[in-house]
C-alpha cells in the first residue's frame, strides 16, 4: 500500500460538512504524529481557520498579469481587442478610444502578444492569498483564499495545492460541480463526498458523482444529519455500489460544537474514534487508487 | 423589483427560504442562479417550455497530423494547460482558459479551439408564476455568463406577463455566479446561521454585495442553535446599520416540506417558521 494519500473532501451542495470532516481528519491524524497537510481549497469563503490554529510560517500572494496601454505608442489599430477572448478591451476605432476593463480581464496575455507598437505593458493584479500555518510538529494548514470582488477562485486554489508537501494530504474543496471543484478533486487520489439526506442533497450529490465518473475518480459517501429528511439516498448508494463510509447523525450537540468552531474529536472521545476508523477504511479501500 | 437571496456559506438555508418566498406570492418569476448546483426546479417541477444551449467557453484542441511538437504553445500559456510528455504535446482541458493565444501563435495552425454546449437554460410556467433556471454542465467554467443568460431570460418572462417581481435564488460563495446575480437587483437578503463560519462568510458576502451599494437584509436561519452566536451576528450587523430581519430557529419542517416537493409555507402557513419568512417578505419589500 502507497503511503501517500491525497484526499479530498467535496461535495456538490454546499453546508453539508466538508469543513467539519476535513478539521476532524486533519486532527485526528496531527495527534497521531501523522505528516499531514490540510489545504482550505474553498478559497471564496475559506473557514478551516474557524477550528484549527497554528503559527504563520509563510505568506505569499497569488497574481496575474494584466495589460496597461500606453496611449502615446497605441496606434489604436485595434489588433489587441480582436486577440482578447474575454471582451476585456473596450475599443471604438473612429475615436481612437482604448481601454482595459481589468475586471474583465483573465492575463491570458495576448494582448500583448498582439501589439506590434509596444505599447502594452503588464502591471501586477491580486488575486489572492495564500497562508501556511505549523499547528503542531507534524501538522499544517494551508489557506487559500481569493480577494474579495475577484471572479475566480482557481488560479488561488491551484497555488495552493501546489505548496501541500505532506504524506497525507487533505483538500477541503470548494462547493458545487464547475471549475473550482474540478481543479480540487483533479489532484486527488480519493474523494471523499459528504452529503445530507435531503432531496437537495440527493441532487447535488448524483451530479458531484457523475463529475467524478467522467474524471475517473474513486470516491465513497458520508451522509450527515442523517435522520433528516428521506431514505432515497441510500437507495441510490445502493444502486450505483457507491461505499457509505460514515454517517453522522442529526444532533443538537454535534452542532453546537461546530457552531462555537470547536472540533468534535477533541471534544468526544466516542468521535474520535469514529474518525480514526473511517481514516482507516479510506487507507483500506483507497489506498491503491492513485491519482 | 428583483430580490436576490445569497448566503456566502453554503447550507444555511438560502434555497428553503427562497422557495417560501416564492409561495409568498402569486404571479413571481422565480430565478434558480445557483447553475452548478439547481435545486429549486426539484420543489416546483415546472414546465420545461423553454430550452436554450449555452455556449460556456473554448477549449483548445491539437490536430495531432500537423503538430510537430515544437513547444512553442507550451511556453505562451499562462495557465499551465499545456505540457510536453514524451515529445507530445499536451492539453489538460481542466486547466485551459480558452483564451486562445496557443492557437493563434502555433506556426502549424496546429490547434483549433472547440465549443461545449452541453450546459442549458430551461424556463417554464410553475404553480405560482414563471421559472427560469440554468443547469452548468459538470466541470465547466463561465457560470457567471450562464447566470447573466438566466437573469435575461427572467427579465423577458416578467415582462410578457406583466410580474412585479423577480425572485433569485443565488449560489454559494463570492464569486463569478454571486456577482453576476446581485449585479442591477434592487435587494439583496444574505441568509446565515449562528456559526463562527457563518459570520466569518457574512462579512466577506457583505463585502462584496457593498461593492454595488445594494440594501442588504439579513436573515439568521437555525438561530436557537447558538443564541449566543446568532446575537454575536445581530450585533455585527447593527453596526454596520444593516438590519437584521428575522431569526428563524431550526425547524424540521423546511426538510419535511422539501421532501414532499413544498414550501414550508405551502405545507404549513400558520408555522411559527413561515409566519417569520413572511414578515421578512414585508419587511424585504417595504424597506
Amino acid at each position: 500500500m502507497n503511503n501517500n494519500i491525497k484526499i479530498a473532501i467535496a461535495s456538490g451542495k454546499g453546508g453539508t460538512g466538508k469543513t467539519f470532516l476535513s478539521t476532524n481528519l486533519f486532527r485526528i491524524l496531527e495527534k497521531q504524529s501523522i505528516d499531514v497537510t490540510l489545504v482550505d481549497c474553498d478559497a471564496e469563503e475559506p473557514n478551516d481557520l474557524q477550528f484549527l490554529n497554528g503559527t504563520l510560517r509563510d505568506e505569499s500572494r497569488v497574481v496575474q498579469f494584466i495589460p496597461e496601454i500606453d496611449k502615446d505608442k497605441c496606434t489604436y489599430c485595434g489588433k489587441c481587442f480582436e486577440h482578447c477572448n474575454y471582451n476585456a478591451i473596450f475599443y471604438i476605432n473612429s475615436r481612437k478610444y482604448i481601454e482595459v476593463l481589468e475586471d474583465e480581464c483573465h492575463g491570458c496575455g495576448a494582448c500583448s502578444v498582439a501589439c506590434d507598437d509596444n505599447a502594452i505593458t503588464e502591471k501586477e493584479d491580486e488575486l489572492g492569498k495564500i497562508s501556511v500555518f505549523q499547528s503542531s510538529d507534524t501538522g499544517k494548514i494551508i489557506e487559500a483564499r481569493t480577494k474579495v470582488g475577484v471572479h475566480s477562485p482557481v488560479s488561488t486554489i491551484k497555488a495552493a495545492i501546489k505548496k501541500a508537501d505532506s504524506k497525507v494530504i487533505l483538500l477541503d474543496s470548494p462547493p458545487g460541480t464547475s471549475c473550482p471543484f474540478i481543479q480540487t478533486v483533479a489532484q486527488a487520489d480519493v474523494v471523499i463526498l459528504i452529503t445530507e439526506p435531503t432531496p437537495f442533497g440527493l441532487s447535488d450529490l448524483k451530479q458531484a458523482v457523475e463529475t467524478l465518473k467522467s474524471m475517473g475518480k474513486c470516491c465513497g459517501v458520508v451522509v450527515n444529519k442523517a435522520g433528516l429528511g428521506s431514505n432515497d439516498i441510500y437507495d441510490y448508494l445502493l444502486e450505483e455500489k457507491i461505499p457509505l463510509l460514515m454517517s453522522v447523525p442529526f444532533d443538537k450537540e454535534i452542532a453546537l460544537h461546530y457552531s462555537k468552531g470547536e472540533i468534535l474529536s477533541d471534544k468526544n472521545a466516542d468521535w474520535d474514534i469514529k474518525f480514526n476508523r473511517l481514516y482507516n477504511l479510506i487507507l483500506e479501500r483507497y489506498g491503491n487508487c492513485s491519482n | 423589483m428583483e430580490i436576490a437571496v445569497i448566503s456566502g456559506k453554503g447550507g444555511t438555508g438560502k434555497s428553503s427560504i427562497t422557495a417560501a418566498f416564492a409561495t409568498l406570492e402569486k404571479n413571481v418569476v422565480l430565478v434558480d442562479c445557483d447553475v452548478d448546483a439547481a435545486n429549486q426546479y426539484l420543489i416546483f417541477q415546472p414546465e420545461k417550455t423553454i430550452e436554450k444551449p449555452y455556449i460556456s467557453g473554448f477549449t483548445a484542441k491539437i490536430d495531432y497530423d500537423k503538430c510537430t511538437s515544437c513547444g512553442l504553445c507550451v511556453s505562451y500559456c499562462r495557465f499551465d494547460a499545456i505540457s510536453e510528455e514524451k515529445d507530445k504535446v499536451i492539453i489538460d482541458e481542466v486547466s485551459c482558459d480558452g483564451c486562445k493565444l496557443c492557437s493563434r501563435i502555433c506556426p502549424f495552425e496546429a490547434i483549433d479551439m472547440v465549443q461545449e454546449n452541453k450546459s442549458r437554460l430551461y424556463g417554464g410556467a410553475f404553480r405560482n408564476g414563471q421559472m427560469v433556471y440554468g443547469r452548468l454542465s459538470p466541470g465547466e467554467e463561465n457560470s457567471g455568463k450562464l447566470v447573466d443568460m438566466v437573469r435575461e431570460e427572467a427579465k423577458n418572462l416578467q415582462k410578457k406577463y406583466g410580474y412585479e417581481d423577480i425572485i433569485l435564488d443565488g449560489p454559494p460563495g463570492i464569486g463569478c455566479p454571486v456577482i453576476s446575480t446581485i449585479t442591477g437587483v434592487n435587494k439583496v437578503v444574505i441568509v446565515t446561521e449562528p456559526t463562527l463560519s457563518g459570520l466569518h462568510d457574512l462579512k466577506r458576502t457583505i463585502e462584496v454585495v457593498n461593492k454595488f451599494k445594494i440594501s442588504i437584509f439579513v436573515i439568521i436561519n437555525k438561530s436557537d442553535l447558538n443564541e449566543e452566536m446568532a446575537d454575536k451576528i445581530e450585533n455585527y450587523c447593527n453596526e454596520l446599520n444593516i438590519s437584521v430581519i428575522a431569526r428563524i430557529p431550526f425547524d424540521k419542517l423546511f426538510t419535511e416540506a422539501m421532501v414532499e416537493c413544498k414550501s414550508v409555507i405551502e405545507k404549513e402557513p400558520e408555522a411559527t417558521v413561515s409566519m417569520l419568512i413572511k414578515q421578512a417578505l414585508n419587511l424585504i419589500k417595504n424597506n
